[in-house]
């Protein structure tokens, strides 16, 4: 695995381990974990706080019947089938399940100045989409009124605040109004997700915004 | 009656392992203790009584069906239930299934090690320990975040929780698991 430098916040760590996380956001936070095996361990030590928590929980009495029952759904039940292996790719598994394949499953929209995105259907609380960024290319400008979440599946960029490599994750919030940028060298592609719509400085993104649901 | 939460929990690793050879007796003595108390999580995390018993039945039949899957030198029993009570929940409440990581598990010929396994366990014991003996305003925090109360940006920034030891020990974990997968 490559060194990743920027990483999920305990905040995001432990809500994803809670199950109280909008699905795009859960999607990036799989997305990362898949790739960085410090913020796995970082996650499964917020499961293992949520089995504290359980151990310790008042208890609620069951219906007579619970066991029997329990024990006719086991009977019932299918054997678990094992899960295909996915084909190792650009994209992560939980990415992967979500677009159906790999790159070449995805449905690309041009947005403008070569940058293209595909809006990735999850639930309406939050928005996930992947971004394509020529290399040497911008995103527009913009800020954010919730918390952006960007993560790096192929080449890198550089924004204001720091420069960010595969599996690196850049936790950006209201404060932030920045301009990613993609290495010379190779194409970047991204997965991002937002709580909120993004805010853009000029005149124009703003104008398409409604269209491009970005 | 003593106060059960100042007694030590049990170590239930060998009852999964039981229950891997369909062993009814240790199945149904696991279902005594978790079964409750997955309920209970299930109805503070917002379903009414018939929705709770009937998730909770689904629950512990998974406990069954994929006690296989269980990687004690990764994570505790409670731990491990929590995760598929925690996803039921979603299921349950936001009608949707969780985005999990991609797989890690142990290959054909490749097991945990039973000494790798042993610590896991004690130290998710001395994790509860830890968490019982926190102040009692930090604990209620840590219940909100967990029973659906608190959206990600409430949470403290800082958590306080004392998740070093077992963060190191799951990521020897997982260093062993990646290096018998290559």
């Amino acid at each position: 695995m490559r060194d990743i430098k920027h990483h999920l916040t305990d905040q995001l760590l432990m809500a994803y381990s809670a199950g109280t996380l909008p699905e795009a956001f859960d999607l990036i936070v799989a997305a990362h974990l898949s790739m960085c095996d410090a913020c796995r361990a970082a996650a499964e030590s917020f499961d293992a706080t949520g089995g504290a928590l359980i151990e310790d929980l008042d208890t609620a009495e069951l219906s007579d019947d619970s066991f029997a029952a329990t024990m006719r759904l086991i009977e019932g039940a299918p054997k678990l089938s094992v899960p295909k292996p996915r084909k190792k790719g650009v994209l992560p598994g939980p990415v992967q399940d979500f677009v159906g394949g790999d790159l070449e499953s995805v449905k690309w929209r041009s947005i403008g100045m070569g940058v293209k995105q595909a809006i990735i259907p999850t639930q309406k609380d939050a928005t996930a989409r992947l971004l394509y960024i020529p290399a040497g290319c911008a995103v527009p400008d913009h800020g954010h009124r919730g918390t952006e979440l960007t993560l790096v599946l192929q080449g890198a960029f550089q924004d204001e605040t720091d420069h960010f490599g595969p599996g690196d994750i850049e936790v950006a919030d209201e404060d932030l109004f920045h301009t990613p940028v993609a290495d010379i060298g190779e194409d970047c592609i991204c997965l991002a997700a937002t709580d909120a719509p993004l805010r853009f400085r000029s005149l124009l993104p703003r104008l398409a915004q409604p269209f491009l649901r970005i | 009656m003593p106060d059960a939460k100042t007694q030590p929990t049990q170590d239930w690793t060998n009852h999964i392992l039981r229950i891997r050879n369909q062993d009814q007796v240790a199945f149904k003595e696991l279902f005594a203790h978790f079964a409750p108390r997955v309920k209970g999580f299930l109805i503070k995390s917002g379903a009414d009584e018939a929705l709770a018993d009937e998730c909770t039945q689904e629950v512990m039949a998974t406990i069954w069906r994929k006690s296989e899957m269980f990687d004690p030198s990764r994570a505790g029993v409670s731990t491990w239930i929590f995760t598929i009570a925690r996803n039921r929940k979603i299921d349950m409440l936001r009608k949707r299934r969780r985005p999990e990581p991609e797989d890690l598990p142990w290959g054909p010929e490749a097991e945990p090690d039973a000494e790798d396994s042993f610590v896991m366990q004690q130290e998710s014991q001395r994790l509860g320990e830890a968490i019982r003996a926190l102040p009692e305003k930090q604990r209620q925090l840590v219940e909100k975040a967990y029973f659906g109360d608190l959206t990600h940006s409430e949470i403290a920034e800082e958590t306080g929780l004392p998740l070093g030891t077992i963060k190191s020990r799951i990521r020897l974990a997982l260093d062993r698991l990646r290096h018998q997968m290559k």
